[in-house]
């Protein structure tokens, strides 16, 4: 969707990632998504009465890889107490950073070329989660509010982009891309739909060439397509709001992907005074030089690095690929890829089968070996596994484990001894005679009548191609 | 007591009983204990007894009986931080410091009154009502530790500990004539110590003896990983120091600790310089006019963190709750009923020291001055290796004297708080007494992790003091 001639929108987003650390960011709960409610906390993340943070470094290290990643400079900070009250928040005050963030400044170059700033990433804890029964389901018209502090001191990562995004399209390659790096940086698994993702857009427009317009804040949105469609929504609200005589007022706002539309949250003139100030209980964090420098080390190649390696490789892929292309950057699925590159697999089914069948079963990727891969593949490329079989050997490795050759031979996937397919073959002619005088005379249609019959003889451990060359050897 | 204890001359459940009679006999008078948990500190004595049977070296404080003041957490002990906010609530741990008293042998038998949330000098702020000064129970006993000195004071317990934000364990301690320590922020952990002001709270004990003080404090020091302010070091020498003297230490004399305290109080003080100068010290009068600085910096640093500690009273997860239409007006409903006059005060204060638009003028200028406080500080240790003035302006005062002006009542802890403000040690010494016989307190401070040399000052002081 894209707005009227003469106008363009200006949009910053803001990114929390929640960092896949094995303990929460001040204390030692798992940090984990799902558990029974209430279940996962201890009197630090329930902000009892004297009790107090202490820094989980884990949390801090990955905040630096995320920074590392976007060209961010890693600098000397304080953490400040952010003062609200809201009920999910256990002590009614955040730990976040303020003038002082972790990571400072830097970029991030998307695939079509553009660059947005960086304004900062720094890190903070995550809340409870509130649950309102009753009314719309929002806090202010329910009966009753139920409250899960499993999430309570989540460690987070804010990262703040710069006005530079000018549509629905770059603010989603934007957040893709980041996606990408904070599952290439270790910080986060990237699952927006359990909120390890989320997203807050500062929207504004302006007639093109004139300064920025007043901008509104769209509060968390956790999918791709919302972003894009509340983007699109609220630039387009904005933009009939000024062409129709009235003002912007600057406010927050939420997003309703039912309805598909933006609605106030709050105004700014309500907006709370935060009274940061520097938090007692927590020391200066000063990471030194090595620190910083092992965590550079550590760094795996990002994205648009691994994106430029598999295009190379592939070779000016085919339009079609572009799509399976995304995927396996985004996932981290390159490597696989390359390997059965190097191995000589054709590059579409080298590329189909990690953007198909990976793809649907990541949590079975610590069951799958690259050799694994790589061996399934050539099985399925040199027609010993019919597409089929090589798909149900893959899915099979990635739901229970297990090496290709032995799950084939478990689901009785076998290539047929030498010899049986010719005397199946042999015994279809003679029990066919009709079929086989029309194909014998040129009817090449007939070949699919005998491959269906020799399919079902043996239980679809023929290979057509080998069918064929039986039939094509008795003509 | 503990070696006496430890050495099977008395047992652990016999020193038990005594106090927890002293505590029937005395409790009522004084309001001193809000909470005396018998069946627990009997199961802790017979331990203490049992292992000494089975020949164990239990600790440096075998089946001492300890009060706790009531912002420190015990597991599942009622902790009332004196706050009807706080009604019924009972913690799931322990402080740090109390794990470490039950293993070094101590015995815990309660819970001590205090000014609520450890705001106010006389233990009048507390909901349960003020506690009574053993000297003479028309007077105040000091606060906000005022339960744990008065505890001691009222030999029902040996050791009380307290926590000192401004003053806290040292004015009650000077009100009570006993010894009252400060430590070196960082020394003890605060971990389960209820917070009123973060950067400004440290736990320290109350005793009737300098070396007793020294006991408790090697017990509950050292570093503490679950609190990240904690210091790196382990818990220092400091009852092999006790007897070290002073010969050849500079004190120096600070005019500030000392101008607008009453004659009776300068009088001590007086004593205490010629005391020290004849044990060997070299006395250095100093003027450090920032000290005068510290009390407005103080109650504009103290009530903005407090703004924040405090907000998790909020009545959505545990203590009081009062119903109401929706949650702002619950919270709201709830943490009016729930706190008291003093307390609303403070939030009300810090929450304006912080807001946008005064932050700079009110809160970052405090910081300002506790910035030239550490510096005047450090330039007075150039010239004197321990600082000594009065502790408070006056003896123990009468109830509602202060109460009316809260100025004059901020006023009692206008020698100690610049030690707050510094993060550095004090301790407070009866020394001699004052008006209507009331104990008297002077104030040894010292640069950070100068305990030990304190505690030597202090017992010189309790010698010619007539406490050999």
């Amino acid at each position: 969707m894209s707005l009227p001639d003469g106008w363009e929108m200006v949009v910053g987003l803001e990114v929390h990632t929640e960092l896949k650390t094995n303990t929460k960011m001040f204390c030692g709960c798992t940090n984990t998504f799902g558990a029974a409610p209430n279940t996962n906390v201890c009197p630090i993340c329930l902000g009892l009465p004297g009790s107090l943070p202490v820094l989980n470094v884990r949390a801090v290290e990955l905040a630096m890889a995320i920074g590392t990643a976007l060209h961010s400079t890693i600098s000397p900070s304080t953490f400040h107490r952010k003062n609200y009250f809201y009920p999910d928040m256990p002590k009614d005050f955040q730990i976040s950073q303020y003038d002082l963030p972790i990571n400072a400044g830097g970029y991030l170059d998307l695939p079509d070329g553009s660059r947005v700033s960086i304004e900062r990433a720094h890190l903070e804890e995550d809340t409870g989660k509130s649950t309102h029964l009753g009314g719309s389901g929002r806090i202010h018209d329910a009966d009753r509010s139920l409250v899960d502090y499993n999430r309570s001191g989540v460690p987070l990562v804010e990262i703040v982009s710069g006005p530079d995004i000018r549509s629905s399209a770059q603010a989603r390659t934007y957040a893709a891309e980041l996606r990408g790096i904070l599952i290439a940086t270790g910080a986060s698994d990237g699952r927006m739909e359990e909120g390890s993702m989320r997203i807050d857009a500062n929207v504004s427009v302006r007639r093109t060439g004139e300064p920025f317009g007043t901008r509104c804040e769209i509060k968390n949105l956790n999918s791709l397509r919302s972003l894009v469609r509340a983007i699109d929504f609220e630039a387009a609200r904005q933009v009939e709001l000024i062409e129709g005589g009235a003002t912007v007022r600057q406010e927050t706002r939420h997003w309703d992907e039912n309805l598909g539309s933006t609605s106030t949250m709050r105004v700014k003139e309500e907006a709370d005074d935060y009274r940061y100030f520097r938090e007692p209980d927590l020391v200066d964090l000063v990471p030194d030089q090595a620190w910083q420098d092992r965590v550079r080390d550590g760094l795996k190649p990002m994205p648009a690095e691994r994106r430029a390696v598999l295009t190379r490789r592939l070779g000016d892929p085919a339009p079609a690929l572009l799509d399976a292309l995304e995927v396996v950057i985004d996932l981290g699925l390159d490597s696989f890829v390359i390997a059965a590159l190097d191995a000589g697999v054709e590059p579409d089914l080298a590329m189909a089968r990690a953007a198909n069948e990976i793809a649907s079963d990541l949590d079975g990727l610590v069951n799958l070996s690259v050799e694994s891969y790589v061996a399934t593949l050539l099985m399925e490329q040199s027609s010993e596994l019919s597409a089929t079989q090589s798909k149900t050997v893959l899915a099979e490795i990635l739901a229970n484990g297990g090496e290709p050759t032995s799950v084939a031979a478990s689901k009785g996937f076998e290539r047929l001894a030498s010899g049986a397919l010719g005397e199946v073959v042999a015994q279809l002619i003679d029990d066919h005679p009709d079929e086989w005088s029309r194909y014998r005379s040129g009817d090449e249609k007939l070949a699919q009548f005998f491959i269906g019959r020799v399919m079902k003889l043996t239980n679809g451990q023929a290979n057509g191609k080998e069918v064929i060359a039986e039939l094509q050897a008795r003509r | 007591m503990a070696l006496d204890v430890q050495n099977g001359d008395t047992s652990a459940v016999s020193v038990l009983e005594e106090s927890l009679a002293q505590i029937r006999s005395r409790n009522e008078e004084l309001n001193v204990f809000l909470y005396v948990d018998e069946e627990g500190a009997r199961a802790a004595a017979s331990a203490v007894d049992e292992r000494v049977a089975r020949g164990e070296n239990v600790g440096t404080l075998a089946g001492v009986p300890v009060a706790l003041k009531d912002n420190l957490c015990q597991t599942n002990i009622p902790t009332t931080c004196s706050s009807k906010i706080l009604e019924g609530w009972r913690p799931p741990y322990n402080a740090t410091v109390v794990d470490r008293l039950l293993a070094a042998g101590a015995v815990p038998v309660g819970k001590t009154n205090l000014d609520e949330f450890a705001m106010g000098s006389s233990t009048e702020n507390s909901a349960f009502g003020p506690t009574r000064n053993p000297h003479n129970t028309s007077r105040v006993p000091g606060g906000s530790s005022g339960g744990s000195a008065a505890a001691v004071a009222a030999d029902m317990t040996p050791l009380a500990l307290g926590s000192d934000t401004g003053g806290s364990i040292r004015q009650p301690a000077a009100l009570c004539g006993l010894i009252g320590v400060k430590p070196s922020y960082g020394l003890v952990s605060r971990y389960g110590l209820i917070a009123f002001a973060s950067s400004l709270d440290q736990i320290g004990p109350l005793t009737k003896t300098v070396s007793d003080a020294a006991i408790a404090l090697e017990a509950i020091a050292g570093h503490d990983p679950l609190d990240s302010t904690s210091l790196p070091e382990p818990s220092p020498s400091l009852v092999a120091h006790v007897e070290d003297g002073v010969a050849g230490k500079r004190i120096g004399v600070v005019r500030e600790l000392i101008d607008g305290a009453d004659a009776d109080v300068v009088a001590s003080v007086e004593r205490a310089v010629e005391v020290l100068k004849e044990a060997g010290a070299t006395i250095v009068e100093l003027s450090v006019p920032e000290f005068r600085l510290g009390l407005s910096a103080y109650y504009l640093i103290a009530p903005a963190e407090a703004s924040s500690n405090l907000a998790r009273f909020d009545g959505v997860r545990y203590g009081l709750r009062v119903k109401a239409d929706d949650v702002t007006a619950m919270m709201e409903a709830t943490r009016t009923a729930g706190f008291g006059e003093e307390v609303k005060r403070r939030i009300m204060l810090g929450t304006y020291a912080l807001s946008a638009g005064y932050y700079d003028a009110y809160y970052g200028q405090a910081l300002k001055v506790r910035t030239l406080t550490i510096d005047a500080f450090r330039r007075a240790y150039r010239e004197a290796d321990l600082l000594l003035g009065a502790t408070t302006p006056s003896v123990a005062f009468e109830f509602g004297s202060k109460t009316a002006d809260p100025m004059a009542m901020y006023l009692s802890d206008v020698f100690t708080i610049p030690s707050n403000l510094s993060g550095e040690p004090a301790i407070s010494v009866p020394f001699g007494t004052g008006e209507a016989g009331l104990p008297i307190g002077v104030q040894l401070l010292g640069p950070g992790r100068s305990e030990a040399q304190l505690f030597a000052g202090a017992r010189v002081l309790e010698i010619a003091d007539g406490r050999p």
